[in-house]
């Protein structure tokens, strides 16, 4: 049972970092334009960031 | 395979893109950067984007440009300088993509999506820690016992407290509005499950004990959330159609200076006795005299008449009309309250106070709901306490019972149809303002209709073309090139239709307010109004104009509004549904007379004024019906407002698009009969969800109520209602 005091631990610090993740796309603008995306994957220029300001 | 490479790759529009006509404007730079957007509708593809903004970032003046193509929009950030939207526009349409101005000040409020972002936000951490306490409980319900069991909970409390803390703010905060005037809504059962079950099980979890609920509440905030966020979602697409539609329309005119110079200003910037020019094909903005030229106005959206009023210097104009032949000088009056539009605004207002506040269904089941509940968990907690006199198990049953009844289903059921049926909606060309709305529109029995610009386009053909030999049609559509009269327009399309080409007249020159003149064969010959072809215009019954030759017999031509090709269709289907169906028009009596004949419509009256279709309105409320208005003039606005539920078609003027509940992007008369079929549709899952989720609760209290409920039968009961709701609710979505 003492491996509980690992596991545990680590699959909610899993957990936690996904949510962190989800929490810095949304607040970077990446669900702003989902169908644009879809399109600019198609395209050889290099999207650097979805704020349009540093293209 | 193939035709997914041809809609990816071949898109001649954009391979076409021409790649260095990008011209600077060059004369005057500022420091100062601003922040535009623009509307580019006719945006679609990988190439279009890519062309669009390298094309841009070449400019100078522009220090960024970013096309959203969900939003069918470029940002822009660029240096301010005078007239660099216009600049934008000219060279977008250039281009080969048309682009409009969109009103920044109203854009400003929509793009800060904070409340969206929130609510996601709490979402994740809510489902985040649902699923992590979850999966520890299903250790407990598989049999963990003693410290394994204690320390499952422990790491379950420090996860689900914080979570319910953060995630619950937006129930607490609505529970806590509710509570302090004395009420009670859906978030005061919700709140205190959550606040209860928190509470009864730190406790349980510092004493030792079997149950605690930590993954019931967790679940229970996940599921409410998802309710929020999609209740949530549904009007905030809707909002930021209605202000793209809003923005569309910059009201801007020109001014014309003491000393004859011209300057573009808002609408609002006008003063009485301000000089404002009107184009031709614009509107008169202002209620006011005419100083300086001669036209005929065409009043439709204001009064539903199609007859267009001839003006000269000194008669009257009235904002809101349309200017058809020559541009005008017009001295704004009286831009206060004594105007029409203030006047039918006030009426606007007046209905919307006298309408009956409308419960929805959801309102409704909370009232019945949460003082039900409330009574339950109380009577549980008291009976449980005296009966056992062990208080801590009547606490725990009391929170038992909170939790089981949780309005899990009840919190989704509306959302979630409501969701599935915006979104149908929308797909069909049909924007769906508030959601009550949808439910209002399920029970409407009586349809009535505006005529001009709703039944009909707004735009009229020529229907004597048959009496009138085709050397006569040569010449007035040769006449009527050149010209933008809606009769000219008019005239040509017959005349092409007909196959017949343009006489051979030279010398065309315009008339402001007239008519054309030119010459064939050495005579002069007229198309015009009818004093100015010598005739007598005495009563024609519709729209008409007259062509002379030399100083022969006038020869007339008739007009009447096009009937929008699905008119017909609609009427018959709305019929089907078993709907009255009226026509309520300010025009006069012959053209809707025989409109209401083509249609087949028996309710009919011509010649209302605004007071007099709400008065119409109302009576038809009293004598018990349920209408839906469809209109699109100035004249229905207030129609709009009072009728039970409204839609205008996206065409309309601005004052009923904002009145209407729901607008036919679309502009597809035929939507009217599918969304009250949809609607109906939609009202029935509700009922539906309802019932689930009641018949879930049936069979849980009972046993929540005896004390044998467990945490692991509560997240199964509020799981399964939950998820049948939400699937009941997505068969709407599939087109059947």
């Amino acid at each position: 049972m003492n491996i509980l005091v690992m596991l545990i631990p680590i699959s909610v610090g899993l957990g936690a970092l996904g949510l962190v993740a989800f929490y810095w796309s949304l607040t970077h603008n990446q669900y702003d334009d989902l169908e644009g995306d879809a399109h600019r994957i198609l395209s050889d220029k290099y999207d650097k960031s979805p704020d349009g300001d540093d293209s | 395979m193939s035709d997914e490479t041809a809609s990816i790759a071949v898109c001649p529009a954009c391979v076409a893109f021409p790649d260095d006509k990008a011209k600077s404007l060059g004369v005057r730079r500022s420091d100062e950067l601003r922040r535009i957007e623009l509307s580019l509708p006719t945006i679609h593809c990988a190439a279009c984007i890519t062309g669009v903004e390298t094309a841009l970032n070449r400019l100078p003046e522009v220090h960024g440009a970013r096309v959203n193509l969900t939003r069918k929009r470029v940002t822009m950030t660029v240096e301010d300088i005078p007239g660099i939207e216009e600049h934008m526009i000219g060279l977008l349409t250039n281009w080969g993509y048309p682009a409009r101005e969109l009103d920044s000040a109203v854009l400003e409020k929509e793009n800060h999506d904070k409340i969206g972002r929130d609510l996601l936000a709490r979402l994740a951490v809510a489902g985040f820690a649902a699923m992590n306490v979850m999966l520890l409980s299903v250790s407990v319900w598989s049999g963990a016992e003693a410290a394994t069991r204690d320390m499952m909970h422990w790491v379950s409390a420090f996860i689900a407290l914080p979570t319910v803390a953060f995630a619950g703010v937006p129930f607490f905060k609505n529970a806590w509005s509710a509570l302090r005037v004395g009420r009670l809504n859906m978030d005061v059962p919700i709140s205190l499950a959550l606040v209860l079950a928190c509470g009864v099980s730190l406790s349980e979890t510092m004493e030792g004990g079997d149950h605690a609920y930590f993954d019931a509440a967790l679940s229970l905030t996940f599921f409410l959330l998802i309710g929020r966020y999609l209740d949530y979602r549904t009007r905030a697409v809707a909002r930021s159609a209605a202000t793209e539609l809003a923005a569309l329309e910059v009201v801007k005119t020109e001014r014309i200076l003491p000393d004859g110079s011209r300057e573009t200003v808002p609408m609002d910037a006008l003063r009485e006795g301000d000089l404002v020019a009107v184009p031709v094909g614009g509107r008169v903005p202002v209620d006011g005299v005419v100083v300086e030229g001669q036209s005929e106005l065409d009043p439709s959206m204001l009064t539903g008449e199609t007859m267009p009023e001839a003006v000269a210097p000194g008669e009257k104009a009235v904002a809101g009309m349309l200017n058809l032949t020559g541009p005008l000088v017009v001295r704004a009056e009286g831009l206060g309250d004594e105007t029409l539009l203030a006047q039918i605004t006030r009426l606007v207002e007046a209905a919307e106070t006298s309408k009956n506040k409308y419960t929805s269904l959801a309102e409704e089941a909370a009232n019945i709901y949460a003082p039900l509940v409330h009574l339950l968990a109380a009577g549980a907690f008291l009976f449980w306490g005296f009966y056992s006199g062990d208080w801590r198990l009547a606490v725990n049953i009391a929170a038992a019972v909170l939790i089981i009844t949780c309005p899990c289903a009840l919190g989704l059921a509306v959302p979630a149809v409501l969701t599935a049926a915006s979104g149908r909606m929308f797909r069909s060309g049909v924007l769906l303002k508030e959601g009550v709305a949808l439910e209002r529109l399920a029970d409407v029995d009586t349809v009535v209709f505006d005529k001009t610009g709703t039944l009909t386009t707004g735009t009229p053909h020529l229907v004597n073309g048959g009496d009138v030999s085709p050397d006569m049609l040569s010449v007035a559509a040769a006449l009527a090139t050149g010209s933008s009269h809606p009769l000219s327009k008019a005239l040509r399309d017959y005349a092409a239709e007909q196959g017949i080409a343009p006489a051979g007249v030279t010398d065309i020159t315009e008339e402001p307010g007239m008519g054309s003149r030119g010459m064939l064969d050495g005579q002069e010959v007229r198309l015009g109004r009818a004093l100015w072809c010598g005739a007598d215009a005495g009563d024609v019954g519709s729209t008409a104009t007259w062509l002379r030759i030399g100083e022969g017999e006038p020869v007339v031509f008739l007009f009447e509004d096009t009937l929008r090709p699905e008119a017909r269709d609609t009427v018959a289907d709305l019929k089907k549904l078993g709907l009255a169906v009226e026509l309520l028009s300010g025009d006069s009596e012959a053209p809707v007379r025989a409109m209401a004949e083509t249609l087949e419509i028996e309710n009919w009256r011509a010649g209302a004024t605004p007071a007099e279709k709400v008065a119409h309105l109302q009576e038809l409320a009293e004598a018990g019906h349920k209408v839906l208005m469809v209109g699109d003039g100035l004249n229905d606005a207030a129609a709009l407002a009072s009728a039970h539920v409204s839609m205008s078609p996206a065409s309309a003027v601005d004052a009923s698009r904002v009145s209407a509940d729901l607008i036919l992007v679309g502009n597809d008369l035929s939507e009217v009969a599918n969304s009250v079929e949809l609607a109906r549709k939609a009202k029935k899952r509700i009922v539906e969800n309802f019932t689930i989720s009641a018949v879930y609760n049936l069979i849980s209290i009972p046993i929540a109520l005896m004390g044998y409920a467990t945490p692991l039968l509560a997240a199964l009961a509020m799981s399964t209602s939950s998820i049948t709701v939400s699937l009941n609710a997505m068969r709407l979505g599939r087109k059947t």
